[in-house]
């Protein structure tokens, strides 16, 4: 029975001993050896390492891993003088956990600290733009000059800033109103635009139908007066061939025609007895 | 079961634990077997399909193992994740499912879905994101709190390329690009945090203008609609008067034409007819000439009032009361 108590206190030791002088490190996260409170040393590698046991040297364990920083929404003063609602977010990580340890002691510091560092040079960065340049045109290389001065600024509590970025960067309601009212002046006139074109298409139809109605006409009028002049002609000729043999006979046949035609019921004819008709009445 | 108890020394405090080798009753080296057995089957693990493991040697990535059942070395000495690689994870921008239903119900967040276009409009725009792990061992390790961060860089992906484009074409014909550019962008924020996900697909659910002015939007659209009715007026008038001209035209020529043959053809019957009678006439000139005389006379003298007078040895008419002024001689041939 002794033997076993001894037994289980030798593993019991050994396990202890173990534990004061080896550590793992995660591949998630990274150490700082402190000597007597002192931080001496860090430790990135993932592994299982050694160290001085307790109490000479402990060990402190930091995040390896990328870390969010999310802002709440602040209002910018951009260049042109208007007011922008920023959100951004920033990616970080603990790049020297040493001066980090140091400096911001843990990662609810280092928030309080990124806070500061990105706003300011977030504000810095818009107030130099213009909205429109902001919004639209330089947003990306606006922010990656944020990004590296942010970072060049929280080197010195041992983080490395990778990415800064506008979440949302919208106007204030107020502002909003005054959009809404643009948007809708410009809505009008361009439905407008679309009725008044709409017109200008319909009326130009309209009167290239009318004047083609009018062309169309025209050449017909065109094409049946060249066609009874022609006609016209043609008959003249055919009568003038034909009359021309005897013009006299013509004047006396038509002469007589005519007579049909002039003279009916309504005449009063006084004739003289010695004409030719009545030569035979004496 | 009575578990038998047994007072051992630690340290100078005395702890109570159960008597393992009594229980066993083959002492102690019984009991550490037994233990080590226990422990060295605890590391048995079974990877999903959908799952890959990924295995830690004292905090030290190791491995990676394939779908099946793996052994490792048990705690404390390796550690096994399986994160889903196969799985489509999906992160919503501009709204949030409540009910997948169905019917299936959604609850809006303005706050994410209102942003500014180019030229400083504001559009409402909603977005599903799809993504998956890629790379189990960067997801594991470089990134905290991953999903978050997806969103957080879709979010401003899409803020960033909506922000490049105008309005209309945000509404319309840029859906397509913006979703691409909305993807790439986002992959390419996911791959500076080397996260290990990959964008499988960016959806633009619905890009439409705000709650505010959709009014004024509409009205676009009926002004088009009635742009388009009354050209399509216009054109029922010209398709109705033009054609209906030229059938005018037609008749108009028509007409004229039939007009000219008969006139040539009466003129060459007349032309004919005369030639003929000529023909004839030239045979027996006088007798003709007042036999055509005589008949048109009778055909003629019937039917009207007719005074025949004496004339003066001049030939000369004397006046008759009531008659129209002074006639002259010769009433033809």
């Amino acid at each position: 029975m002794s033997n076993n108590s001894k037994l289980i206190l030798i593993f019991a030791i050994i396990f202890i001993a173990i534990r004061l002088m080896f550590y793992t490190v995660d591949e998630k996260g990274q150490a700082v050896i402190l000597q007597f409170g002192k931080p001496v040393k860090t430790v990135k590698e993932s592994g299982l390492h050694f160290k001085l046991p307790w109490p000479v040297q402990t060990v402190t364990f930091f995040e390896k891993r990328v870390l969010g920083y999310d802002s709440s929404e602040r209002e910018i003063l951009t260049k042109d003088k208007k007011n922008l609602v920023v959100d951004n977010y920033a990616k970080w990580r603990i790049d020297d956990p040493l001066v980090f340890m140091v400096t911001v002691r843990n990662e609810s510091g280092a928030q309080a600290r990124l806070d500061d560092i990105i706003y300011s040079k977030l504000r810095e960065a818009l107030g130099l733009h213009d909205l429109e340049e902001i919004v639209s045109t330089r947003r990306e290389e606006l922010l990656k000059q944020v990004t590296l001065s942010c970072d060049s600024t929280a080197k010195d509590y041992g983080i490395e800033i990778l990415d800064v970025r506008i979440k949302r960067a919208d106007l204030p309601e107020q502002n909003k109103r005054s959009v809404y009212e643009r948007m809708r002046a410009e809505r009008m006139r361009i439905a407008n635009q679309y009725r008044s074109e709409g017109e200008e298409k319909a009326l130009i139809i309209r009167a290239v139908t009318d004047s083609l109605k009018v062309t169309i006409m025209a050449e017909a009028y065109r094409k049946s007066e060249i066609a009874r002049g022609e006609a016209e002609a043609k008959a003249i000729q055919i009568y003038a061939d034909a009359f021309n043999r005897d013009p006299e006979f013509y004047e006396f046949t038509r002469t007589l025609e005519s007579y049909k035609s002039i003279i009916d019921e309504k005449t009063v004819l006084v004739l003289p007895a010695d004409t030719d008709l009545f030569k035979y009445l004496k | 079961m009575n578990i038998p108890k047994k007072s051992i020394n630690i340290g100078g405090e005395i702890f109570e634990v159960p008597d393992l080798s009594r229980l066993f009753g083959k002492g102690i080296w019984g009991v550490v077997i037994v233990v080590s057995l226990l422990w060295a089957l605890s590391g048995f693990y079974i990877v999903d399909a959908a799952e890959q493991g990924v295995v830690r040697r004292l905090g030290s990535f190791s491995h990676i193992s394939e779908p099946g059942i793996h052994w490792h070395i048990p705690f404390p000495f390796e550690v096994v994740d399986k994160p889903k690689v196969k799985q489509v994870k999906r992160a919503e921008i501009g709204f949030r499912t409540v009910d997948p239903g169905p019917p299936a119900r959604y609850a809006d967040r303005k706050n994410e879905s209102l942003m500014l276009t180019g030229n400083l409009n504001i559009v409402d725009a909603d977005m599903i994101v799809q993504y998956r792990i890629l790379d189990p061992v960067k997801y594991l390790f470089n990134v905290r709190d991953l999903d978050n961060t997806v969103r957080l860089a879709a979010e401003a992906a899409l803020r960033q390329v909506i922000g490049q484009r105008e309005i209309d074409e945000a509404l319309t014909t840029g859906k397509g690009l913006i979703q691409a550019d909305a993807k790439d962008q986002l992959q390419a924020i996911l791959d500076t945090y080397k996260s290990g996900i990959t964008v499988i697909q960016v959806q633009l659910q619905d890009v439409h203008p705000p709650d505010a002015v959709i009014d004024a939007f509409k009205d676009v659209a009926s002004a088009k609609e009635d742009q388009h009715k009354m050209v399509n007026q216009a054109q029922g008038y010209q398709n109705d008067v033009i054609p209906r001209t030229r059938g005018e035209a037609a008749k108009m020529v028509k007409e004229a034409e039939a007009w000219a043959f008969a006139r040539t053809t009466k003129a060459d019957g007349n032309a004919h007819k005369f030639i003929n009678i000529l023909r004839q006439y030239n045979k027996a000139k006088n007798v003709t000439r007042k036999r055509l005389f005589l008949e048109t006379m009778e055909e003629i003298l019937p039917g009207v009032q007719k005074y025949i007078i004496q004339s003066d040895k001049n030939g000369n008419l004397m006046n008759i009361m009531g008659a129209p002024g002074a006639l002259s001689s010769g009433g033809g041939r």
